[in-house]
């Protein structure tokens, strides 16, 4: 074998190892493909062979080949194999390899699912280690929901390098399996204060990578973070911190306020420029968020700017680039603080790097005033002549365009000189921002109604110099946009031009071809509006022979764009070519006074319309869009159903279209046919003529020409009078046609058809109203008004900017599904998935004995099952003891309000044991499975109460579900929470019978003389807030051998519904709430309500599997109170509760000789005593009181001398002794039992009690 | 979040890729391509951090990135990762590879992809930030490479004889790579 060994090893020596093959690759490097290629044959022969040492070297020379961009994914399952090595040194090799190959979607990773489960649990540090950070690479949802136990486990691992791993892998597994995340979240929260400081890292690396998408569902989790954050010294640690606060102080204003004085001392004490930077982003973010409302924090900004300008002074560049990236987030809401730094931003923009110069450029927006806005509109024109690169020169253009249009031109005190601006850039090569010129060319010439002379000019100028925007270099360029603009500017201001003749043949000219169809198209519409323009003119002069040769010059030039290869170019040329030649012919007859009829087909004013007024037009009452407009046309109809349901949709689309050539036509043939006379149709074909109609008309536009569909247009033909007269009933089905139909003006609308086709004419009569009103808000520019209107809005729609609701992630972005809300308490069917071999149904545990049996069998295979499991929790378990005080600093903090409300005193103290339960259900699903196992390991219900918390309906209908599906549960569990006494009171009886005989002491609650056994209540008080009160008491149930029944009696204090309790405990080895069916989960749900004032009962039972030690129950009590306003809130109180051991002694006696049986046969070896005198109280009283808190039985007295009996219901025997001195007035007590911790405990509690003087 | 780490030299030849989100090798090359063509026309002096490769992430991205001697180190992060956090994290990683590797060159990197690997994976992990304390880092490291000299123990002796011969012809290893000084702003961000 060895031999062998080495044998192989002999072998492998000579096969290339990684180093070879690197160092072939090099050698090759002519035909590295060609080497390669043979390498990768090598390497299949490699992994073709048994020895793993073979096998992993071929898959880490496949790795270094992955690198060079070869797939290696067909390798995959020998990765795989390398992986499960059980040597470290290959296994590393498979780790690797699969990290830089697998990814969510291989398909082989479901083999893998056990074999890293096998590593994560294995007993070497680095095994785990390995496979966390592979599968950090790869992991899939499948592979997140198998492992999630795992991972969780690996979270208390006594080693800090295994915790620290698997805190980052959960978020992994967050993302693939969201539902993990409630489960977890608890246990990630509690990593955020572990001792290791990097585990502590981690999780809050996780933690602000959860909370950065999602923040708001984190908020409550601010206290635990400014605790970190002013004691921490880790500067990673707080630098992610302080970025999570950034991301949630938007939420929260009042967090911003706390945070200032922290954030401000952080930035005088650190040296670190790393925090301080992030300190001052952070700053910055609160100052956005808590704008108004600080006295005080101008001083804040100011310290902000301050050491931002040390950043952007100092020589390291990357300092000066966050200098200036910070910076301008503060211009957005201060600008006035950056402005006074101008000198240092000017500075900037002559910077050699780029990037810097680009940062200086966006804060530049913010600093131009009115006095300075031409000269640094200057500097940056100089910049961009010297500029190299276009897109650096692009963003300056752009830039400046920005600078100087914000706010409606704010800026701007002479637009002559801002056209000019505009002229001088239209000469920059190559620039690709041509449309942002020529929009701005029109918008200043429509706004600013004063300059319009003066731009027309400019622009005119533009159209004589075409060549200079399309010649050469300029194919690249989209700087003939301008044209656009020109064009249009010229034609429609027409009469601003002082030489429109000379324009109109500047337009006419042979080179305008080349340009793209869009230019072209409003070159023509143009053209013909300077045509107009200069006919109107020249018929005023009675100039014919002027008119002769102007149409001579257009429709000489005109053929040039008829011939144009753009569709739409040609049909306005052949349409403006005819126009023309006929008015020259009705010239040349003579016929004056056509030019007014030419130019009113450009009459109206075109006004800006709103950005968003298509989509503000409001829908007109009782218009349902969805809804049908006329029946659906039933199945026997000719036409094919889809078509007709297609073409009715398409009608309602374009109903404007349609009815107006309805009505076309309706005259059209209306007179022609009028005389035809028709056999009245049926109802029925009118309707099939009606649906026919609707197809032709969606699927034709024109189809006034068509006739394509024979058979349904004859029908048409025959029937068209008829037919017609339907139509306006159509119309009145649909009130927004009509109303469309009556604004259109297509005419001098036909240029706008980007813009917002449904307007109405109603506007224009406003219009005059707001120039008045914008003239006198303009006062202050002296020189030119703009028109600062929005524009053009339907009426009653306001224009907001956050038209764009919702969530706006992608749906494949995983963080969308982990927006959760983890201040909820957990819900019974989340945990997270464990890996279980079936079990048999949980059993129902009621209060009857029969039962047993199986429970024990359960419990023993369970036990096997899961030792292993048993062995873990048992070490945390330990974990568990940690002192209340802790505990609720730990937790008190958890009331966002109080804390936020800076009231120390105000923290609500939440013990851990609530937020700790879950994960022992978790894990066992069966009760019986749960004992001895205690509660350590857990997730917790994140019950929380929080003030503002408010319910969503669904969720309260859920959980009222829920509580339906309890109800039923429970009724069979008889007895546990019938808020009914009867059950318990006969048994307890029993005790008291024997205590009837003798006198009862005067403090003790005496029953009813005569009256049949009852139970003497003893409730306690144990909790309480402010809405409820919370007392038991304990009963035994002397049948069943290991349970107690507890009975918690709820009263209302307040004056509000109280419902859907939910009474949970945190179990404990020696005590644990039977749970009913209701197996898995850790609380029960109470199915009654309390109404104001009320009280009620509700009795849990107890398995109890050690007696003999007080046992210490905690819990918590979660229940929703519903205000008389209806608003519900959630609400927690807990409790923890001392059960004395005689809370476990049933006071009787099976036999009048037990005790003496007992005595005799020295069973009971524990011996114990104590004297106490007893305050007020004679032999007599003690001795009840004795019977009744500890439940002993009295067996027999002589004068002052008793002796009692007990035993517990595990069957401890306990007598005791007891003695009046009458010489000292003291009682001695003397105990023997069978078990010395239990008779301890006892007598501790009767010396307890019999010291207090009765009340 | 860390998207991707890429070391690559002067040439744009790749020594050394993690992409923690998926991308196919031919992704994987183009990337490494456009950011060494966007990196490499940088000068020296200008910052290190750079808006937009299109390829990874989007607006949120920044790539991060140092130069030393004949190698990039080139981070792609998105906006939840701090700009000087990540160039010291950088130095983390070159300054661990120094003393992992003694005087670290890229020849290091070259036949040494799968250590540097193994050294990355202490500081980075699925994209997050693991550990940032060198001497934590170098203890993994260290106790790793001696669990794996165990498992070699004598079987393993032949085999290293070998390639110590195999290495001989090797060219003298040329040790250029210096650490330049750091900026004051980053020795200050201590751990």
């Amino acid at each position: 074998m060895a031999l062998r060994k080495v044998k192989g090893n002999l072998e492998r020596m000579f096969d290339k190892n990684l180093t070879d093959l690197v160092r072939g690759i090099r050698n090759n490097k002519d035909n590295e493909a060609k080497y390669i290629a043979q390498c990768i044959e090598e390497i299949k022969q490699e992994l073709r062979q048994d020895n793993i040492a073979v096998k992993s070297n071929a898959v880490a020379k496949l790795t270094y080949l992955q690198m060079l961009g070869y797939d290696i994914s067909w390798a995959g399952f020998n990765i795989i194999e390398v992986m499960s090595s059980s040597k470290f040194t290959y296994k590393r090799i498979g780790y690797l390899a699969s990290s830089q190959s697998f990814h969510a979607d291989t398909e082989l990773l479901m083999l893998t699912t056990n074999m890293i489960r096998k590593d994560l649990n294995s007993q070497n540090l680095y095994d785990a280690g390995l496979a966390l950070s592979g599968l950090s690479c790869f992991i899939s949802a499948d592979l997140s929901r198998d492992l999630a136990n795992d991972i969780m486990t690996l979270l208390t691992s006594t080693k800090p390098y295994l915790r620290k791993k698997a805190v980052l892998m959960m978020y992994k597994v967050f993302l693939k399996f969201p539902e993990a995340l409630r489960p977890a979240f608890p246990r990630l929260k509690e990593k955020l204060e572990d001792p290791d400081s990097g585990v502590q890292s981690a999780a809050v690396n996780v933690v602000c990578e959860l909370a950065r998408k999602n923040p708001k569902n984190y908020l409550s989790l601010a206290p635990v973070f400014f605790k970190l954050m002013t004691t921490s010294t880790n500067n990673w640690m707080l630098i992610k911190i302080i970025k999570l606060f950034g991301a949630l102080t938007p939420l929260e204003p009042r967090l911003g306020k706390k945070l200032i004085e922290p954030l401000t001392n952080l930035i005088h004490s650190t040296s670190a420029m790393s925090l301080l930077y992030e300190c001052i982003n952070t700053v910055i973010a609160v100052l956005i968020s808590i704008s108004s409302g600080m006295p005080n924090h101008s001083a804040s900004i100011q310290l902000c700017v301050q050491k931002l300008r040390i950043l952007i002074e100092d020589s390291d560049q990357n300092l000066k680039y966050l200098g200036l990236l910070a910076m301008s987030k503060i211009l957005k809401t201060h600008p006035k603080s950056v402005q006074a730094h101008k000198d240092l931003i000017m500075q900037c923009l002559d910077d050699k790097d780029e990037s810097i110069r680009l940062r200086a450029l966006d804060l530049l927006y913010g600093m131009v005033s009115k006095k300075n806005l031409m000269e640094i509109v200057k500097k940056l024109m100089v910049h961009m002549d010297k500029a190299e690169g276009t897109t650096y020169r692009d963003e300056l253009l752009s830039k400046i365009i920005q600078i100087c249009s914000q706010n409606n031109y704010q800026y701007i005190t002479n637009f002559e000189w801002y056209v000019s601006v505009l002229v001088e850039l239209t000469r920059m090569e190559g620039s690709q921002h041509g449309h942002l010129v020529a929009t701005q060319m029109l918008d200043v010439a429509i706004r600013v109604q004063a300059i319009r002379h003066f731009t027309v000019q400019q622009m005119a100028l533009l159209l004589d110099n075409v060549h200079f925007l399309t010649s050469g270099s300029a194919q690249s360029s989209t700087m003939a946009e301008v044209l656009y603009a020109a064009a249009w500017i010229c034609g429609e201001f027409a009469e601003h031009l002082s030489e429109p003749q000379a324009t109109l043949e500047a337009m006419l000219r042979s080179r305008v071809f080349a340009l793209p169809g869009h230019i072209q198209a409003v070159y023509v519409q143009n053209i013909l509006k300077l045509f107009a323009n200069i006919l109107t003119k020249a018929e005023e002069n009675q100039d014919v022979d002027g008119i002769n040769k102007l149409c001579e010059i257009v429709a000489a030039n005109m053929p040039q764009f008829v011939s144009s290869a753009d569709l739409e170019v040609q049909e306005r040329a052949s349409s403006a070519l005819q126009l023309v030649q006929y008015l020259q012919k009705q010239v040349n007859k003579g016929d004056f006074g056509l030019a007014s009829e030419v130019s009113a087909l450009f009459v109206g004013e075109l006004n800006p319309v709103a950005p968003k007024a298509q989509k503000k037009v409001q829908i007109p009452e009782g218009l349902d869009l969805d809804a049908w407009i006329n029946d659906p046309p039933s199945e026997s109809s000719e036409e094919d159903d889809d078509d007709d349901s297609a073409a009715v949709l398409r009608g309602i689309n374009t109903t404007d279209i349609f009815v107006k050539s309805d009505r076309i036509v309706d005259g059209y043939y209306g007179l022609n046919n009028k005389s035809d006379k028709t056999p009245e149709p049926t109802e029925e074909e009118l309707e099939m003529r009606r649906t026919a109609r609707k197809l032709e008309q969606a699927n034709n536009p024109h189809y006034l020409k068509s006739r394509a569909n024979t058979k349904v247009k004859n029908d048409l033909n025959k029937n068209l009078s008829e037919d017609f007269f339907d139509v306006p009933v159509a119309e009145i089905e649909l009130p927004v046609s009509l109303k469309v139909t009556g604004l259109a003006s297509p005419d001098s609308y036909l240029n706008l058809d980007k813009r917002n086709k449904t307007q109405k004419k109603k506007k224009k009569k406003g219009k005059k109203e707001r120039d008045a009103s914008t003239d006198e808000e303009d006062d202050s520019y002296p020189l030119h008004v703009v028109n600062t209107d929005i524009g053009e809005m339907p009426e009653g729609a306001q224009l907001s900017d956050d038209d764009e609701d919702g969530d706006s992630r992608p749906n494949d972005d995983p963080h969308k599904a982990l927006d959760i809300n983890l201040d909820e308490p957990l819900r019974d069917e989340e945990k997270l998935p464990i890996r279980t071999h079936h079990l048999p149904d949980p059993v129902n545990h009621i209060i009857k004995s029969k039962k047993k049996h199986h429970k024990e069998k359960d419990k023993n295979k369970d036990r096997k099952e899961r030792s292993k499991e048993h062995r873990k929790l048992k070490s945390k378990s330990k974990n568990k003891d940690r002192n209340p005080i802790e505990d609720e600093k730990l937790h008190g903090g958890d009331n966002l309000d109080l804390w936020l409300g800076h009231d120390p005193s105000g923290y609500q103290p939440v013990t851990s044991d609530g937020e700790k339960q879950a994960m022992t259900s978790e894990k066992l699903p069966t009760n019986s499975s749960r004992s001895e196992k205690g509660a350590g390991e857990s997730v917790g219900s994140l019950g929380k109460s929080s003030k503002k918390e408010k319910k969503r309906s669904k969720e309260l209908k859920k959980e009222k579900k829920s509580s339906l599906k309890m109800k039923e549960g429970y009724e069979e569990a008889a007895g546990i929470s019938t808020p009914s006494k009867e059950v318990i009171s006969d048994l307890q009886g029993q005790g008291l019978a024997d205590l009837q005989g003798h006198s009862l002491p005067s403090d003790l609650p005496v029953d009813p003389p005569g009256g049949l056994p009852h139970v003497v209540t003893s409730y306690t008080k144990f909790a309480g807030d402010k809405t409820l009160q919370m007392m038991y008491e304990c009963r035994l149930l002397p049948q069943e051998s290991n349970q107690i029944v507890l009975s918690v009696l709820l009263s209302n204090q307040s004056q509000s519904l109280v419902k859907e309790l939910d009474f949970s405990v945190c179990d404990t080895l020696a005590i644990k709430l039977i749970r009913g069916d209701c197996g898995n989960q850790y609380g029960i749900k109470l199915h009654f309500q309390l109404s104001p004032g009320s009280t009620s009962e509700a009795q849990f039972a107890f398995e109890v599997s050690d007696v003999t030690q007080p046992q210490k129950l905690r819990g918590t009590l979660t229940y929703i109170i519903e205000m008389s306003d209806g608003i519900a809130s959630h609400e927690k109180l807990d409790f923890s509760l001392l059960l004395p051991c005689s809370s476990f002694m049933i006071g009787r006696l099976p036999h009048r000789d037990t005790v003496t049986d007992l005595l005799r046969g020295g069973q009971l070896t524990h011996r114990n005593s104590f004297a106490v005198s007893p305050v007020n109280r004679d032999f007599s009283q003690v001795l009840s009181l004795v019977c009744f808190r500890s439940h002993f039985t009295l067996v027999e007295q002589v004068e002052k001398t008793a002796s009692l009996y007990s035993r517990s219901l595990l069957g401890h025997h306990v007598c005791l002794l007891l003695k009046a001195d009458p010489s000292s007035s003291q009682i001695s007590v003397d105990g023997k039992s069978n078990c010395e911790s239990l008779l301890a405990a006892l007598m501790g509690e009767l010396r307890g009690f019999l010291q207090v003087p009765p009340a | 979040m860390i998207k991707a780490i890429l070391v690559f030299n002067n040439h744009g030849k790749p020594r050394m890729s993690k992409f923690y989100q998926y991308f196919n090798e031919d992704m994987q090359q183009q990337i490494i391509k456009e950011t060494f063509q966007l990196v490499s026309k940088r000068d020296d002096n200008v910052c290190n951090f750079l808006e937009g490769g299109s390829l990874i992430g989007g607006s949120d991205y920044k790539l991060i990135y140092r130069h030393y001697a004949t190698l990039y180190f080139v981070f792609c992060v998105d906006s939840s990762e701090s700009e000087l956090g990540i160039l010291d994290l950088i130095q983390v990683f070159v300054e661990t590879l120094d003393k992992c590797f003694e005087n670290v060159c890229e020849l290091d990197l070259i036949f040494h992809v799968d250590k540097v690997h193994y050294i990355l994976n202490e500081l980075v992990m699925g994209g997050m930030v693991l550990e940032t304390n060198m001497t934590e880092i170098l203890t993994r490291i260290e106790d790793q490479n001696k669990l794996e000299k165990q498992e070699a123990g004598l079987a393993a002796a032949p085999a290293r004889a070998v390639s110590a011969v195999k290495n001989m012809n090797i060219p003298q290893q040329i040790k250029d790579m210096k650490l330049p000084d750091l900026p004051q702003a980053i020795k200050d961000l201590k751990f």
